[in-house]
């Protein structure tokens, strides 16, 4: 069973961006290694000579007329904006002062 | 009272005709929601559905022809509609009002469809029980000790319930069939970008599609009818069928029906198993030739499917960020600390545990092994369904391995409840379009037949899936 590190939960959490307590990166590092295992099963498959799909039905270059159509109205976009001041987007500080 | 469970196109002709007002039929519609509020189909009502309902009215009598003509019916609640709030059952959601909605809901309510209220689901689509949503469960309509399944659950249960005349959900990977298996009634799920993804919480954008719940395959029919064509905002999406969706007819004699083996052996119910061969064998006796056909790689998709739509996941859920919408921690001091503090507060075990996946498939040094890979594999998987349908018009098999479970039989492990996707996900790998319908009983609780068609092949999956139906006749009353 490859058991995800504590360590490795840790790395990860902070490249998704997504704050885990104590007990949610340690149950975090069974679970993940569970899942891991299972997928682990593609490993055995051979695909040196089958490529990739991304895109199921065949489309590709969709192109539109580059035209200049109306879009909503700010305050409405906005309105579900938690801080806000003056038509912007407020955010904390980006650096600590 | 207005009984919902009426055929649809039967209830909008006499909305048409003036025998039945869409207000009526909303108002019935209301009340059946209240009378069942215990099974938590639904995490909303639409305050303004009597009002919606009087204007359809106001339509008709003015000349308008309709097709869904006053049907109330409930969206999942990761449709954005802008007379409630939209939650995808998730807190970061929450409060979340959306500033626009999608075609889909645009294209019903255009068609004179009410819509009622917003149905429950897993967080973000994510599981198959519903017992992931961030407001509690919804429960089955045959039994309330166990689940509706899901994600689609709170849908499935409105429509077995007769709370809504229809419902519509989303499918990533089974989320429309699997509930509706569990309920007892019809889910379709579409060629993938049938129908524009615009204005629907995404999820996994490559797998995800918009589809109906019903309670027969001609009334999926009739819906998909309205929902269906491309639309400039997602350019994803694909052509109509110039024919149309309604189902005019059905064809079972001389089709060729392959029954694909993975999907009989380990983890399938053996009753199920004993119950879908006398189906088969029953629709042969109708003229269909039935046969045993194998797709290897099957039994990889579900594997595929974990690494493929939890990288998704991380992409799509990485915009909740606690800046531009929805939950955001008062708890952080510095902009890091926002993205990181209300991620935290704002999901649900199962969203961090896809995103946490997804990212990690996703780092530096494990694309290839992984996400990488997992597309060659749904290659390969797409090459072998392609095979199969060169020698067979459809695939058959069960939508799930088993009737559903008992609440919280699985919730403690995250890979059991992925098992119950294991006969659903190819589908939506491939891109194919498949339908669930209900065939019978096993314990007292409905099972459902997956039915499954080359991609843009609605038409010819509707006409058998409706012949199908027609042989299996009333299901619910076996033991």
């Amino acid at each position: 069973m490859s058991k995800i590190s504590v360590q490795e939960v840790e790395r990860i959490a902070k490249l998704a961006r997504i704050g885990l307590s104590v007990a949610e990166t340690a149950k975090m590092s069974e679970e993940l290694g569970n899942i891991l295992t299972f997928v682990e099963q593609l490993q055995k498959v051979d695909v040196s000579a089958t490529p990739p799909t991304d895109q199921v039905t065949g489309l590709e270059d969709v192109w539109r007329e580059d035209v200049v159509k109306p879009s909503l109205p700010r305050e409405q976009l906005l309105a579900g904006t938690p801080h806000q001041k003056d038509g912007y987007i407020m955010v904390k500080r980006v650096l600590n002062g | 009272m207005v009984d919902l469970k009426r055929p649809l196109a039967e209830l909008a002709y006499e909305v048409q005709s003036g025998n039945l007002s869409a207000v009526e039929l909303t108002q019935a519609s209301l009340e059946r929601i209240a009378a069942t509020e215990d099974f938590h189909a639904m995490l909303e009502v639409n305050a303004r559905a009597l009002d919606e309902a009087k204007a359809v009215d106001e339509r008709v009598k003015a000349g308008e022809r309709l097709p869904l003509a006053g049907l109330p019916f409930a969206a999942k609640d990761n449709f954005l509609t802008s007379d409630t709030f939209t939650t995808a059952a998730s807190h970061i959601l929450e409060p979340y009002k959306a500033p626009y909605e999608g075609p889909v809901i645009t294209r019903l309510k255009a068609a004179g469809a009410v819509m009622v209220a917003k149905a429950n689901l897993d967080a973000f689509a994510h599981g198959t029980s519903t017992e992931n949503s961030d407001f509690g469960p919804s429960k089955n309509p045959h039994d309330p000790t166990r689940v509706p399944g899901g994600s689609s659950g709170g849908s499935a249960a409105a429509v077995a319930l007769g709370q809504v005349a229809f419902a519509v959900g989303t499918d990533t990977g089974g989320s429309i069939r699997q509930p509706a298996a569990l309920c007892g009634v019809v889910g379709l799920k579409p060629t993938y970008g049938l129908s524009p993804r615009t204005g629907v919480v995404a999820m996994s954008s490559s797998c995800d599609v918009l589809g109906p719940l019903a309670n027969s395959v001609a009334d999926a029919g009739l819906v998909l009818d309205v929902m269906a064509g491309p639309d400039s905002s997602d350019a994803t999406t694909i052509q109509r069928d110039p024919e149309g969706y309604k189902v005019t007819h059905s064809q079972l004699r001389g089709l060729k029906i392959g029954i694909i083996k993975e999907y009989l052996g380990q983890g399938l119910d053996p009753v199920v198993k004993d119950k879908l061969l006398d189906t088969a064998k029953m629709l042969e006796a109708h003229g269909a030739t039935i046969e045993e056909v194998s797709v290897p790689a099957a039994e990889l998709a579900l594997a595929a499917y974990y690494i493929i739509v939890p990288a998704e996941v991380s992409s799509n859920l990485a915009r909740y960020d606690g800046v531009r919408y929805g939950h955001s921690s008062d708890q952080a001091t510095n902009l890091e600390e926002t993205y990181f503090k209300s991620r935290e507060e704002g999901f649900g075990a199962e969203a961090k545990r896809r995103i946490m996946i997804g990212t990690y498939v996703l780092s530096s040094g494990y694309y290839d092994a992984y996400y990488k890979r997992a597309q060659k594999v749904r290659t390969k998987l797409i090459n072998e369904v392609n095979d199969a349908f060169s020698k067979y018009d459809l695939l058959i098999g069960p939508t799930s391995p088993s009737p559903a479970f008992p609440l919280g039989s699985k919730i403690n492990d995250p890979l059991k409840l992925y098992l119950e996707d294991v006969m659903t996900v190819a589908v939506n790998l491939v891109g194919i379009p498949a339908i669930s319908i209900p065939y019978a009983k096993v314990d007292g609780l409905p099972v459902g037949l997956q039915l499954m068609a080359p991609q843009r092949a609605e038409n010819k999956l509707l006409s058998a899936a409706a012949a199908v139906e027609a042989v299996i006749g009333d299901w619910s009353s076996a033991k």
